[in-house]
C-alpha cells in the first residue's frame, strides 16, 4: 500500500474514532485530530518532494463497465501544490484551535468535524475523476455545514449553516448536470482519460459551452461567486479558525482548483471563458465595494475573500490558470493569517467583532498586530510581499486581452485600489485608533496577547505570506501558457493603486470614532439577501403553499373524498328504490311503464 | 420445506403464538422481537448460502420450492429468490426488527398489536419470495389487512378510523385494478403458455424463436396501464398518492415504518417483475412518457408540498412519496445501471423512511407534538435523535456516505441517455429535498429550545433502546460506503430478469 493513501485514511480514521469513542473527552479528541493533521502535512511534504512515489492503485467503488466510479489518487504538480496548501494551513489551524476552542463544551465534535473536513478536502484535491471529486465535493459541504453550525443553539449560526448547504446544493445541481454531459461527451469520467480522448481539432459546440458553464456552476456554489455568493458572509457565524481554514483558505478555493483541473476543457471554449472571467471580475468588484462599508471584522475579511476569489476565477477566465493557482496559494496563507489574527483579537476582546469598538490594540497585542499588518500588506499588494506578485500576474493577464475583456483590466485595478482602502480602514480603526469607545466596557483593561499556541501559527503563517513568491509557482505548475513578463506598466499602476488606496484609507479613518462615509447600498450588500428573502418567502413558499392547498383540497378533498362521497350519495339514491314497501315498488313500476310508453311514442 | 418457507413461517408462527398464549405486559414485545430477530438471522443465512445455492437446470431462481395448490386454476405455491428478491428480503427483515424494536412502549392490547406487525412482515416477505403471480397478490393482501387494523386501533390521532378506512378502500381499489389487469393478462396469454408461474413466463420470453411479447401488442397497450396503475396506487404514484402522507401520519410508528419502508416496495417490485418484463411493448410505448410526467410530479410537485408541511410526520410522508419518483425514473430508464439503481434505492429508501418515522414517533412521544413550528433546539435534550435525524436529512438530500447517494447517482446516469430533460428536472428534486429536510432539522433540533418545552432536561436513552435505530443507520452507512455489497446481488439479478435492456 502506498503511503499516499494515508492522506485519506488518517483523517477518516480520526473522524470515526472521535465520533464513535472519544467525543466526550475533548482534550483527547483534539490531540488525536491535531496529531493527524501534523502527520498529513508531513506526508504532503514528502509527496511534494517526491519521496513517496505516486500511487496508481484504484478502489472500484461502483463498477458497471460503462460507468465505473473508482477512488483513485491523481498526483501531479497541481494537486501536490494544493495538497501542500491544504495540509499546511490545516495543520496550523488545528494547532491554533487547541487554544481558541479550549473552553468549548463540544470540543470533541469540533475536532471530529475538522478531521472530516480534512478528509473531504484532500479527497477533492486528489480526485482522479469527476465523480470522486463530486463525492468529496458534497462531503466538504457537510463538514462546512457542521462547522458553521457548531454553536447550533444560536439561531443565526443554525440559519447560516442551512443557507450555506442549500446554496451549495443549487450550485451542485448544475455541476452534476455538467458531469453527466461530460460523461456522454467522453464516455469516461477520469481527468487523464478525458484529456487523452479529447479530439485534436475540437471546436466549441453549443453542448460543449453548456457543459463548461454547468461545470462552472459547481465553482459558483463552492467558491461563492455571484449570484450564489450570499452564503459566505453568513458562514462567519462559525468559529473563527473554521472561517480561516474552510471559508477563506481551502474549501472556497476548491472551485478555483476545479477550474484549473478541467482547464484542458475550458481552454477549448472561449465563450465560456469570457463568461467565467466576467463573473469573476464582477464578484471581485462587487465584494470589494461591499467590504468598504462593513463594520464586523470577520465580515470585512469574508467580503475580501469573495473579492479575491473573484480575482482567481477571473484569472482562469482570462486564460491564466497558472496565476489563479498562484494567487490561490498566496491568498491561502495571508487570508488564513488575517482570520486567525482577527480570531486572536476576538478572543482577547471576549467575542467583540465590531471594529469601531476595538482600537488601540497595536500596543497591547504586539504579535497579533504585527502579523495582522503583514497579512494586510500582503493582501493589498505591497511590493515585495507575496500578494503583490500573484495579484500582479492576474492584472498582467487582464492587460493582455483586448475587446470587452480589456475592461476587466480596469476592474482589476479598481478592485486593487478598493482592497487597499478597506483593509487599511480596518487596520487603522481596529489597531491604530485610540481605544476611546471601550471605556464603558467592563473588561476594558485586561486585554492581553493570546497564548503561544495561538500566536505561533500566526508567526508561521506570516513567513509564507511574505515569501511564497520566491518559490516560483507558475513555472512549477506549467498550466496554460506562461505569461510574458513585460509588465512594467502594470506593475507601476498596481503599486499606485496600493499606495493610493492605503493613503486614502489611512487619512480618512485615522482618529475617527465613527464612519465618515455612509453608503446604504454597500452597507446592505446590494440588497441581495433582501432580494433572495423575497424570492424564497413569496415565490418558493407560495408555490409550496399552492401545491399544498391543491393536494389537500383538490386532489384529496375533491377527487378522493369526493368520489367516496359520490359513492355514498349513489347508495342513498339507490336506497330509495329498495324501501321494502310494496307501494313504493308499485309507484316505480308505474313510472317505468309510463317511461317506456313515452319512448315508444317518440 | 426449505429455508425460504421456514423463514416465512417464523413471523407467522410468532403471530399465532402471541395470539394464542396469554402473554402479559411486555412479554408480547419480547416474543415478537425474538421472532423478528430469528427471521433476520435466517435471512442472513439465506444471503450467506445464496452464492452457493446454484439454480437447478435452466432455472433463474435459487432455493426454489414448488407445491401445486389448485391445479385446475393453475395456482401453485412456488417460491424462490434471485438477487433482486434477496435484496428486498434483507430489507424486510431489518425493518421488521427495527419496527418491533421501537415499539416497546405499546401498552394497549399489545398481543394483537405485535401479532399484527408480524403478519404485515410475513405478508411482505411472502410477496417477495413468490414466483407465482397469484401468490404474490395474495401475500400482499395478507399484509394489508393487519395494516388497516393497526392504524384503526393504535393510530396516533382522532381521525385514525377514518384514515384507516380511506387508506384501505384506496389500496383495495388499487389491488382490484391490479387483479383485473393480472387476470386480463392471464387470459390473453396464448393457451400453450398460459400460467401464473412468473419463471415459466419469463423463460418463454427468452426461449429460442420466442415471440417478442407474450400477448398481442394491441392488448399490451391497455393491459399495461391496468397493471401499472394498480401497482402505482400502492406506490403512491402521482396523482394517487394522497393516502400515503395521511396514512403514515396517523399510523402507529411501527406500522408507518413497515409500510413506508417495506410494503410500499411491493408495488415497485411488482412493476419490475411483471409489467416491465412481461409487457415490454406497453412499457416502451407512450405509457413510458406518461409515467415520466407522473414521476416528475412525484419528485417536484410533491416535493414542494412537503416544503409547505408543518407536521413532521406529514412532511416525512410527502418526502417518502416524492422519492418514489426517482425509483420510477430508474425503472423507465430501461438500462442495467438505472434499474439496478432503482432497486438499490428501494433498499436505501426503505431504511431512510423507516428511520425517519421512528425518530418522528419518538419526538412525538416525548414532546407531545409534531408541529415543527412548536419545536426547537431538541439537540440539547435529545442529542442522539438529533444526530440520527441529521443523518436522515443528509441521506434524503442524497449525500455521499449513505446508500441513497449511490442509488441516485446510478439512476441519474442510467436514465441520462434516454430521458435527458426528465433527469435534469429530477435532479432539481435533490435541491428541494435538501430544503425541506434541512429546514425540518433546523426547526426541530437546532436553535433555541422553545419556552413551551421542558428546558435542559436531557432525555437519556439506554443502549438497548438505541439498538433498533443504530441497526437501520449502520446498514445505511455500510451500503453507502460499500455499495458493491448489494450491487453484486442486484446486478446479476437485473441482467438475468430483464430481456431487453441497454447497458
Amino acid at each position: 500500500m502506498n503511503a499516499a493513501w494515508l492522506l485519506l485514511a488518517l483523517p477518516l480514521f480520526s473522524f470515526v474514532v472521535i465520533a464513535l469513542f472519544t467525543r466526550r473527552m475533548g482534550t483527547l479528541s483534539s490531540l488525536i485530530s491535531t496529531l493527524t493533521s501534523i502527520i498529513l502535512a508531513v506526508v504532503a511534504v514528502l509527496l511534494f518532494v517526491d519521496r513517496i512515489p505516486a500511487p496508481d492503485a484504484a478502489i472500484k467503488w461502483i463498477d458497471f463497465g460503462m460507468l465505473t466510479i473508482s477512488i483513485k489518487l491523481l498526483v501531479d504538480p497541481l494537486s501536490k501544490l494544493m495538497l501542500l496548501v491544504v495540509t499546511g494551513v490545516g495543520c496550523l489551524i488545528h494547532i491554533y484551535s487547541l487554544g481558541y476552542m479550549k473552553e468549548d463544551a463540544s470540543k470533541g465534535r469540533y475536532f471530529a468535524c475538522l478531521s472530516l473536513f480534512m478528509f473531504s478536502m484532500i479527497g477533492i484535491v486528489l480526485a482522479e475523476n469527476f465523480l470522486m471529486m463530486f463525492i468529496f465535493w458534497e462531503l466538504v459541504g457537510v463538514s462546512s455545514f457542521l462547522l458553521i453550525g457548531h454553536w447550533f443553539e444560536r439561531p443565526a449560526a443554525a440559519d447560516a449553516s442551512k443557507k450555506a448547504f442549500i446554496t451549495n446544493k443549487i450550485g451542485d445541481f448544475g455541476f452534476l448536470v455538467g458531469i453527466l454531459l461530460a460523461w456522454t461527451y467522453f464516455d469516461t469520467l477520469s481527468f487523464p482519460g478525458m484529456q487523452q480522448t479529447l479530439p485534436n481539432s475540437i471546436g466549441e459546440s453549443g453542448t460543449f459551452i453548456a457543459m463548461c458553464l454547468l461545470l462552472f456552476c459547481g465553482t459558483i456554489g463552492k467558491s461563492a461567486m455571484f449570484p450564489l455568493h450570499v452564503w459566505l458572509p453568513d458562514a462567519m457565524e462559525g468559529p473563527t479558525p473554521v472561517s480561516a481554514l474552510i471559508h477563506a483558505a481551502t474549501m472556497v478555493a476548491a472551485g478555483v482548483y476545479m477550474l484549473c483541473r478541467i482547464w484542458f476543457l475550458l481552454e477549448i471554449s472561449p465563450t465560456s471563458l469570457s463568461i467565467i472571467a466576467w463573473i469573476g471580475g464582477g464578484t471581485a468588484l462587487m465584494a470589494a465595494l461591499i467590504a468598504t462599508q462593513q463594520n464586523d471584522i470577520k465580515r470585512i475579511l469574508a467580503y475580501s475573500t469573495l473579492s479575491q476569489l473573484g480575482y482567481m476565477v477571473m484569472s482562469v477566465g482570462l486564460s491564466a490558470p497558472g496565476p489563479a493557482m498562484y494567487h490561490l496559494t498566496t491568498h491561502a496563507f495571508f487570508k488564513a493569517l488575517l482570520f486567525l489574527g482577527a480570531g486572536s483579537v476576538i478572543y482577547a476582546l471576549h467575542h467583540e467583532q465590531n471594529i469601531w469598538k476595538m482600537g488601540g490594540l497595536f500596543g497591547k497585542m504586539k504579535i497579533t498586530a504585527i502579523t495582522f499588518l503583514i497579512g494586510t500588506l500582503a493582501l493589498i499588494g505591497c511590493p515585495g510581499l507575496s500578494g503583490f506578485f500573484s495579484k500582479d500576474e492576474i492584472i498582467l493577464a487582464a492587460s493582455h486581452h483586448s475587446g470587452h475583456l480589456h475592461a476587466l483590466y480596469y476592474i482589476a485595478l479598481g478592485t486593487a485600489f478598493l482592497t487597499a482602502f478597506y483593509m487599511v480602514r480596518l487596520f487603522t480603526v481596529a489597531f491604530i485608533n485610540p481605544a476611546a469607545s471601550r471605556k464603558h466596557d467592563s473588561h476594558g483593561d485586561d486585554i492581553h496577547e493570546s497564548p503561544a499556541v495561538m500566536t505561533m501559527p500566526l508567526i508561521l503563517l506570516a513567513i509564507p505570506s511574505i515569501l511564497v513568491w520566491v518559490a516560483g509557482i507558475p513555472a512549477y505548475l506549467k498550466l496554460g501558457h506562461a505569461p510574458e513578463h513585460h509588465g512594467n506598466m502594470v506593475m507601476i499602476l498596481s503599486t499606485l493603486m496600493f499606495a493610493g488606496g492605503s493613503l486614502v484609507g489611512y487619512f480618512l479613518y485615522i482618529g475617527k470614532k465613527a464612519d465618515p462615509i455612509s453608503i446604504p447600498l454597500f452597507q446592505h450588500k446590494f440588497y441581495f439577501d433582501e432580494f433572495y428573502g423575497v424570492l424564497i418567502k413569496y415565490v418558493q413558499q407560495n408555490v409550496a403553499m399552492v401545491f399544498h392547498f391543491f393536494d389537500r383540497f383538490v386532489l384529496d378533498g375533491l377527487f378522493v373524498t369526493g368520489s367516496g362521497l359520490a359513492t355514498n350519495f349513489m347508495g342513498r339514491v339507490l336506497s330509495w328504490f329498495q324501501t321494502g314497501n310494496v307501494q313504493t315498488y308499485v309507484v316505480w313500476l308505474a313510472l317505468g311503464i309510463l317511461a317506456i310508453f313515452w319512448f315508444m311514442i317518440q | 420445506m426449505n429455508l425460504l418457507t421456514l423463514t416465512l413461517c417464523l413471523p407467522l408462527v410468532g403471530a399465532i403464538c402471541i395470539g394464542l398464549f396469554p402473554l402479559k405486559g411486555r412479554e408480547a414485545y419480547w416474543a415478537a422481537l425474538t421472532a423478528s430477530i430469528l427471521m433476520l438471522l435466517c435471512t442472513l443465512r439465506i444471503a450467506w448460502i445464496f452464492q452457493d445455492a446454484l439454480p437447478e437446470g435452466d432455472s433463474l431462481f435459487r432455493l426454489v420450492e414448488f407445491y401445486p395448490w389448485f391445479p385446475d386454476l393453475n395456482l401453485s405455491y412456488k417460491v424462490g429468490i434471485d438477487g433482486i428478491s434477496l435484496t428486498l428480503l434483507i430489507l424486510t427483515s431489518i425493518v421488521t426488527v427495527a419496527a418491533v424494536g421501537v415499539s416497546a412502549h405499546v401498552e394497549e392490547s399489545p398481543r394483537t398489536f405485535f401479532a399484527g406487525l408480524l403478519l404485515i412482515s410475513a405478508g411482505a416477505f411472502g410477496a417477495f419470495i413468490s414466483l407465482d403471480l397469484m401468490l404474490l397478490y395474495i401475500f400482499h393482501e395478507l399484509a394489508l389487512i393487519p395494516t388497516f387494523l393497526l392504524i384503526g386501533f393504535w393510530g396516533s390521532s382522532t381521525y385514525r378510523e377514518r384514515v384507516a378506512t380511506k387508506l384501505t378502500i384506496y389500496l383495495t381499489a388499487g389491488s382490484l385494478l391490479l387483479l383485473i389487469g393480472l387476470l386480463a393478462f392471464y387470459f390473453l396469454l396464448p393457451p400453450n403458455i398460459r400460467t401464473f408461474d412468473m419463471e415459466a413466463l419469463r423463460l418463454s420470453l427468452s426461449a429460442p424463436n420466442a415471440p417478442t411479447g407474450l400477448i398481442l401488442r394491441s392488448h399490451e397497450l391497455w393491459v399495461y396501464p391496468l397493471i401499472l396503475f394498480g401497482f402505482g396506487i400502492l406506490i403512491s404514484l402521482f396523482p394517487f398518492h394522497t393516502w400515503a402522507p395521511q396514512g403514515y401520519a396517523n399510523a402507529p410508528t411501527a406500522v408507518a415504518m413497515l409500510h413506508a419502508g417495506v410494503l410500499k416496495k411491493f408495488g415497485l417490485y411488482g412493476i419490475i417483475r411483471v409489467s416491465q418484463v412481461f409487457l415490454p411493448f406497453g412499457a416502451m410505448s407512450y405509457w413510458m412518457d406518461v409515467l415520466a410526467v407522473l414521476l416528475l410530479c412525484n419528485i417536484i410537485y410533491v416535493g414542494y408540498v412537503a416544503m409547505a408541511e408543518k407536521d413532521m410526520n406529514y412532511m416525512l410522508g410527502f418526502s417518502s412519496v416524492s422519492h418514489m419518483g426517482y425509483i420510477f425514473l430508474g425503472i423507465i430508464s430501461h438500462t442495467l445501471i438505472g434499474i439496478s439503481g432503482a432497486i438499490f434505492l428501494m433498499f436505501a429508501h426503505g431504511l431512510t423512511a423507516s428511520l425517519g418515522f421512528a425518530i418522528s414517533g419518538y419526538v412525538y412521544r416525548k414532546t407531545g407534538t409534531r408541529d415543527m413550528t412548536q419545536l426547537g433546539g431538541l439537540a440539547k435534550s435529545m442529542p442522539f435523535m438529533a444526530v440520527l435525524f441529521g443523518m436522515v436529512a443528509f441521506a434524503s438530500a442524497g449525500l455521499p456516505g449513505f446508500g441513497n447517494f449511490a442509488a441516485e447517482i446510478l439512476i441519474f446516469f442510467g436514465a441520462w441517455d434516454k430521458h435527458r430533460v426528465v433527469t435534469i428536472i429530477a435532479l432539481w428534486g435533490v435541491v428541494i429535498s435538501s430544503v425541506y429536510m434541512l429546514r425540518a432539522f433546523r426547526n426541530v433540533f437546532l436553535g433555541d429550545l422553545k419556552p413551551t418545552q421542558d428546558p435542559a432536561s436531557v432525555i437519556t436513552m439506554s443502549y438497548i433502546e438505541r439498538l433498533p435505530y443504530l441497526l437501520l443507520i449502520s446498514v445505511l452507512v455500510i451500503i453507502g460506503f460499500c455499495p458493491s455489497l448489494l450491487l453484486n446481488l442486484i446486478k446479476p439479478g437485473v441482467e438475468q430478469w430483464f430481456v431487453l435492456i441497454g447497458k
